[in-house]
């Protein structure tokens, strides 16, 4: 199939779970992976005479993210009630923000791999409570559900953006943006695993070079990048398909199932625009004062485009370099660290960026859990930058710290890791292997000149093993090459 | 004002509520006599008042972000049809 004669045209909503200690209208916890509806208190279940009190650190986290995204902030909010059936829906409704978000129109930009930049609109970001978790699979009788209401009543922000997006790659550029943002200036863990950060793609086609937009349909609930490019690659295709075939898009909700690949229309929870939202008679009016936003828009953190300037200013990073650390606060945080703590920040960048990244990459680790922290890793940049230990030596240490023996210099020590670069020592040890191996010497000497070069690794294979691997490499190359030489 | 039989069958679809065959031209009169006070209160001019979300003159306290509430799982459960293992058991939903 081509895509040729038809652009796409994306829109996101995103919902980001606040990361408040409890929920937005209740003083219940919301720690993930508690037991189930250990967390849902009498609000959370709708309990009747029951009334909900905001979360001031939800209102809090929500006008900082405005305030990153230089967006108009709703002095005064308020919140409606989107009314519809779902089990784990207690209230039979969700509060919610409509007509008076408190986060209006703002501006994100992203930058594509190549380079390249481009601006994406925020339409508005309001505050909504989350809903529980249905559990369909599990040892129930047959023909029922289980109900978790520990979710139900989390703080959200839904941010929904005007649709700038033309294709799968800028929709991630823009959905990696904004985590990079909410996890920089610490509103969101931006665990997506856990659903810390869920994405709802809107996705319509149109023929190259009209301006007017086509249906829509709306992908629910997708948390991961690798699953959003899935989705929209399916749903584009689908949708130019089905109007080549002369059919129409139905305007409509879908869901991906990742694991399977499988995209199905979702039978809609009400019929569209039928939510019949009404003010929540329950909450006043939301107020934020000028001094209140004033007051958090002087202590925002560093937001990550800033971060990135920074890094190549004051460290030295590439640009490339600069973008895929300063973009994840927490691997911002442990390489500044490892720099602070190992005076290279080159190195520390390497290695924060190569063997610590693949490795907690493999065992599915964010960087807040790493088993190496980063004092720690801190520790074997700075023995590899005064040559201390080799390349390899220090792969070595790394797993060793990796497997908790401690710190680098402790491991070297344990290990007798030290890398010997006293250069008479090394004079000694390849006088020796050339001594030994005479007839490899001569080999050496009867070689043309041009071709002799590729002798040399017989030699310093020998010459590494000799010293188990513990002589510096580079020197030990200058110092074979000058007494070969002194033979011919 | 008028509400026509179906817009009165789809609400209580929505609303989950049994309505009476018998019963429907009743609910369709009194549900039209309040839309004809809304219409009475939207003919008032409001152009030089700002809007207002709530009939009291305050606004919204805030609480503080700290953990109030401990788990009271099994008296909150008590009540409640049917549970295993700490779940709300209802029939079964598939979307």
């Amino acid at each position: 199939m081509s895509n040729s004669g038809w652009e796409t045209v994306i829109g996101l909503e995103v919902h980001v779970q606040l990361a408040t200690k409890t929920k937005i209208f209740s003083g219940a916890s919301t720690t993930y992976g508690a037991e189930p509806n250990t967390q849902a208190c009498a609000i959370d279940l709708a309990m009747p005479g029951t009334l909900p009190v905001l979360n001031k650190q939800a209102v809090h986290y929500a006008v900082m993210f405005g305030l990153a995204i230089d967006a108009e902030i709703g002095k005064e909010s308020a919140f409606e009630r989107k009314n519809y059936f779902y089990p784990d829906l207690p209230k039979g409704y969700q509060t919610t923000q409509l007509e008076k978000p408190i986060v209006g129109r703002g501006n994100v930009e992203i930058q594509m791999a190549d380079g390249r930049t481009k601006n994406v609109r925020i339409h508005h970001a309001h505050l909504e409570e989350d809903a529980g978790k249905s559990l369909h699979e599990g040892d129930f009788r047959h023909g029922v559900s289980g109900i978790d209401l520990n979710r139900a009543g989390t703080p959200l922000i839904e941010i929904v953006s005007e649709p700038d997006m033309s294709n799968a790659e800028e929709a991630i550029a823009f959905a990696k943006k904004l985590h990079s943002i909410v996890t920089s200036i610490g509103i969101c863990d931006g665990e997506m695993s856990q659903g810390s950060m869920r994405f709802d793609v809107n996705v319509s086609v149109r023929r190259t070079g009209t301006t007017e937009l086509g249906t829509r349909t709306e992908t629910k609930n997708l948390n991961s990048y690798k699953f959003m490019e899935e989705a929209i690659a399916k749903e584009v295709e689908r949708q130019i398909d089905l109007i080549e075939d002369g059919g129409t898009v139905l305007q409509e909700t879908r869901l991906y199932n990742g694991d399977t690949k499988v995209a199905r229309s979702m039978r809609s929870k009400e019929e569209a625009n039928d939510y019949r939202y009404f003010p929540c008679p329950d909450l006043l009016p939301v107020i934020v004062s000028d001094e209140t936003i004033e007051e958090l828009r002087r202590n925002l953190p560093e937001l990550p485009d800033a971060r990135q300037a920074r890094f190549i200013e004051q460290y030295g990073l590439s640009a490339y370099d600069a973008a895929m650390i300063g973009s994840d606060a927490a691997m911002a945080a442990y390489f500044e660290t490892a720099t602070k703590e190992s005076g290279n920040a080159k190195l520390a960048a390497n290695w924060t960026m190569g063997e610590l990244a693949a490795r907690l990459n493999s065992e599915d680790l964010s960087i807040n859990k790493s088993p190496v922290n980063a004092e720690q890793l801190g520790g074997l940049v700075a023995r590899i930058a005064d040559n201390s230990i080799s390349g390899k030596m220090a792969k070595e240490v790394f797993e060793g710290m990796w497997a908790g023996e401690g710190s680098a210099d402790e491991i070297i020590e344990a290990r007798g890791l030290k890398q010997v670069s006293d250069s008479g020592a090394l004079e000694q040890m390849v006088a020796d292997v050339l001594a030994a191996n005479q007839a490899m010497v001569d080999d050496y000497i009867n070689t043309d000149e041009a071709k002799r070069k590729k002798k040399l690794g017989g030699f310093m294979g020998k010459i590494m093993q000799a010293s188990k691997g513990q002589a510096n490499p580079q020197q030990v190359n200058q110092i074979l090459v000058q007494k070969l030489n002194e033979l011919v | 004002m008028n509400i026509e039989r179906q817009e009165i069958e789809k609400l209580a679809t929505l609303a989950r509520i049994a309505i009476d065959e018998s019963t429907i031209t009743e609910v369709a009169e009194r549900l039209g006599s309040v839309l004809e006070l809304v219409d009475q209160l939207q003919a008032a001019d409001t152009s030089s008042l700002d809007g207002v979300s709530s009939g009291m003159q305050a606004t919204q306290r805030l609480r503080e972000d700290e953990v109030t509430e401990i788990n009271q799982r099994e008296a909150l459960q008590a009540t409640a049809p049917d549970t295993e293992e700490g779940l709300f058991l209802v029939p079964k939903v598939i979307e």
